[in-house]
């Protein structure tokens, strides 16, 4: 009995020390630390334009629309790349609702970019990604966007796909991963938005 | 299945066994209170002070009855402690979004779900809790649970060891140690590369950002009280609106997710965990975060072989892990690869394979990798959506959960979990010559192998037992996402994880029910507890055991034979017990799929 007394109370002891070394001290270290040495980072990559106003983070897409920009990919998180909301779409191989969304988006994006009906369609452009919030497309689908926002901007391909190559993240160390465009700086670039980092 | 993806393979295999050795000889120093680290200086008085407020005697060691109660006590006192945070979130600190409380059923899933490990969330972390529920009340649990799993593995190490011998070590020293000389450090370091990689570390309110070019969405209407207003029709009545802005989730991610990893915890503090840009923002950060899931698990193996005095048995150990590890990623990477003939018929470009659920950023292969490396742990974190996997690639995170997780496995729990297979395989191998089976010179008895078999046991009805009931019941039903063969899948998938302490899910099961609430946090407890408590006995049992010498006939437990049989024998359990089940979801779904079928 007077084992489990002092067993008892030792556990609930270790539940405060612990809490407030693991669940204090240390993540103040890394706070402090991270807002010393990374500050943009550690506060989400903002872009921020010259007027000082947030336009969004070099690592959470947007949505976008029109003839002008490029797409992001159809997203599941909230109605549509909702950054407080994250998630996929989490329907299965064989869903039926995921088949018909497909087909949809498969039809929309050949005509948008003026694809002949056999033409395949890149998959992440038809397809929601696992986050709801991926900043890129694959380099692909971005060069099938090209001609029509040159088009619809007045500019030459040769002068967007410059802007698409500008924008790409090539993969880490050269190997891992694979490359992306960033939609959102590339679109931020193509209206000419000055930005920094805050 | 490109070359860059091999690339890739081979240096994370590479790098996971150059880390395994000095992984290995660090934890000798960490379990063993007697030998000195580097870190002394820093943490000595830091250890001394924490016994002395403990009222623990650091040299009092304790038999395995003792050593299980002291971890009892203190999972069930720190579970309640994290309950009662969730609980009454809304009045305490750093809640800038103002989160309400979780419901009880939730909040009793959520803390039984981080005290064993598992962290399976049934709820968004974004959009539900506050940083300082997050902070505090389950980052102590990625802590404390990590802990316990290494100080149960150590214990049971000590037993294979020690002979004739009482004790088992002291839960506390063991839980203290290794949470100052081993997690703690390890984590700073990780948290400030990860924080360099672009994931954030801040306390600030959500960030409104003004968009580049406002779009308009539908959505329900809603009457003066907030309810769906109905048109004539009985359908919701819609209205357009306009987004000019988006909303940005903030948090202190970085010191959360490492521990998250290294600890083999896995819940997310985004509800889209590692794919969540700001929680794995690129591919290097997948990288190094892919290796602390399997490196303390690989550490151990060594310490295994170091601590019996045998590195050849640690390294048998090691291999056979590691070849059902290449076994599930090449099949994994595969099927993803080869993507879904059903989308490939509407127009999607065969090249790029199955990108539902999936970021551009890591592409297929990492996404394979990923999900192949958290559920040979008991890691969980996801940085794909298991769920919109294809049917083969789906198979092999379910599958390796349900083997019992026991490639490298959780920190601590992928060991122990190891030697109850490594023990029926020396007994299997006893009986097919005829003699008394024997492990590192102990004789294998009837209680040990009752005790092992109790171990599988428990997991075996856990998983089986609550998804028949849940596959026959409304509320089991109503929770699904999917229908047809993926729906059984979503349901076997969510009682396996739970019950094998993993936290993945086919996250398009609703699990948010008083149902699905108590049962999977009732799996959790039992994959978790009633596992643990056999194992100890064993632990018990073999400490007392005497050693006697090598002969001619005692079977060695390392090289071909061993490794072989050890592979067999786990993959016979696992399949007896899983086929027959996993017949009906994912294998016919992958024949149905190539019909062209839907649901």
């Amino acid at each position: 009995m007077n084992n489990l007394f002092s067993e008892t109370r030792a556990a609930v002891l270790a539940t405060l020390i612990l809490a407030i070394v693991c669940c204090g001290l240390y993540p103040l270290v890394v706070f402090g630390i991270a807002q010393a040495v990374f500050p943009n980072k550690a506060n989400g990559s903002l872009i921020v334009d010259k007027n000082g106003v947030v336009r969004g983070s070099r690592l959470i897409g947007q949505q976008f629309s029109g003839q002008r920009y490029f797409h992001s990919r159809p997203s599941a998180a909230g109605k549509g790349y909702d950054a407080a909301n994250s998630g996929g779409s989490n329907l299965g191989p064989t869903s039926r609702a995921l088949a018909i969304v497909i087909k949809d988006r498969v039809a929309a994006y050949r005509k948008e970019n003026g694809l002949k009906a056999t033409d395949s369609v890149p998959a992440d452009a038809v397809t929601a990604s696992g986050s709801g919030l991926d900043p890129d497309i694959s380099v692909r689908n971005a060069q099938i966007q090209a001609a029509r926002v040159a088009k619809a901007r007045g500019m030459s391909l040769q002068e967007v796909l410059k802007l698409v190559r500008a924008n790409t993240d090539e993969p880490d160390l050269g190997f891992l991963g694979e490359p992306g465009v960033n939609v959102l700086e590339l679109n931020l670039a193509l209206d000419g938005v000055t930005t920094g980092e805050n | 299945m490109q070359t860059s993806g091999w690339l890739q393979l081979a240096a994370y295999i590479a790098a996971l066994l150059a880390i395994t050795k000095p992984m290995g000889l660090y934890l000798m120093r960490v379990l063993d209170a007697e030998r000195k680290t580097w870190l002394d200086p820093v943490l000595k008085p830091l250890e001394r002070v924490t016994y002395r407020v403990l009222g623990v005697k650091p040299d009092r060691e304790q038999d395995w009855k003792q050593y299980t109660l002291a971890m009892l006590l203190f999972s069930l006192v720190s579970c309640l402690f994290t309950y009662a945070i969730l609980r009454l979130q809304r009045y305490l600190p750093l809640n800038p979004q103002h989160f309400g409380p979780m419901s009880p059923d939730l909040a009793f899933n959520t803390a039984v779900s981080f005290t064993t490990n598992t962290n399976w969330q049934n709820y968004g972390g974004e959009s539900t809790l506050s940083y300082f529920s997050q902070m505090v009340g389950l980052t102590l649990h990625n802590f404390v649970s990590a802990a316990v799993g290494i100080a149960l593995a150590a214990a049971l190490v000590r037993g294979i060891a020690r002979h004739s011998a009482r004790t088992l070590g002291n839960f506390w020293v063991d839980l203290v140690r290794i949470t100052y000389y081993l997690l703690l450090p390890i984590c700073l370091g990780f948290a400030v590369f990860l924080v360099s990689q672009g994931m954030i570390q801040n306390f600030k309110p959500y960030t409104k950002a003004r968009l580049l070019r406002p779009y308009t969405v539908s959505v329900e209407k809603k009457a003066a009280n907030g309810a769906a207003l109905l048109g004539a029709d009985g359908k919701p009545v819609m209205e357009e609106q306009t987004i000019k802005e988006q909303t940005i989730a903030q948090g202190p991610v970085a010191s959360q997710v490492a521990i998250k990893m290294l600890g083999t915890n896995g819940g997310g503090f985004m509800n889209a965990n590692a794919a969540h840009p700001f929680e794995n923002p690129t591919p290097l950060s997948n990288l190094v975060q892919m290796l602390s899931i399997f490196v303390i698990g690989s550490g151990l193996t060594y310490y295994l072989g170091r601590t019996v005095k045998n590195q050849k048995h640690g390294w048998a150990v090691w291999s056979v892990m590691t070849t059902l590890f290449l076994a599930g990623v090449l099949l994994a990477w595969w099927a993803e690869a080869k993507g879904n003939p059903i989308h490939q018929r509407l127009g999607v470009a065969a090249a790029g394979g199955n990108m539902e659920g999936k970021e551009v950023r890591f592409g297929i292969f990492n996404s394979a990798l990923f999900a192949t490396i958290t559920t040979d742990a008991s890691c969980g974190a996801v940085n794909s959506m298991h769920d919109s996997f294809t049917p083969l690639g789906g198979f092999v995170p379910l599958f390796n959960i349900q083997l019992g997780e026991i490639i490298f496995g959780g920190v601590g729990a992928g060991l122990y979990g190891m030697i109850v297979f490594v023990v029926l395989a020396v007994f299997i191998a006893g009986l097919m010559v005829g003699r008394t089976p024997e492990y590192l010179g102990k004789k294998i008895l009837a209680y040990d192998v009752k005790m092992a078999m109790l171990a599988l046991l428990v997991l075996c009805f856990s998983i089986l037992g609550f998804a028949a009931w849940a596959a026959v019941s409304k509320w089991g039903l109503a929770g699904l996402n999917n229908a047809g063969p993926h729906g059984l899948s979503e349901i076997l998938y969510a009682f396996s994880s739970g019950a094998g302490n993993n936290g993945s899910a086919f996250a398009g099961l609703s699990g948010n029910t008083p149902w699905y609430n108590t049962t999977i946090g009732l799996s959790m407890l039992i994959g978790r507890f009633l596992m643990i408590i056999p194992i100890m006995a064993l632990a018990g049992s073999l400490g007392q055991k005497k050693v006697s010498p090598a002969s001619a006939g005692s079977f060695p437990v390392s090289g071909g034979t061993f490794v072989v049989l050890l592979l067999g024998t786990v993959l016979l359990i696992g399949a007896l017990n899983f086929l027959p089940v996993l017949a009906l979801g994912p294998i016919v779904e992958h024949f149905l799929m190539f019909q062209g079928k839907l649901f």
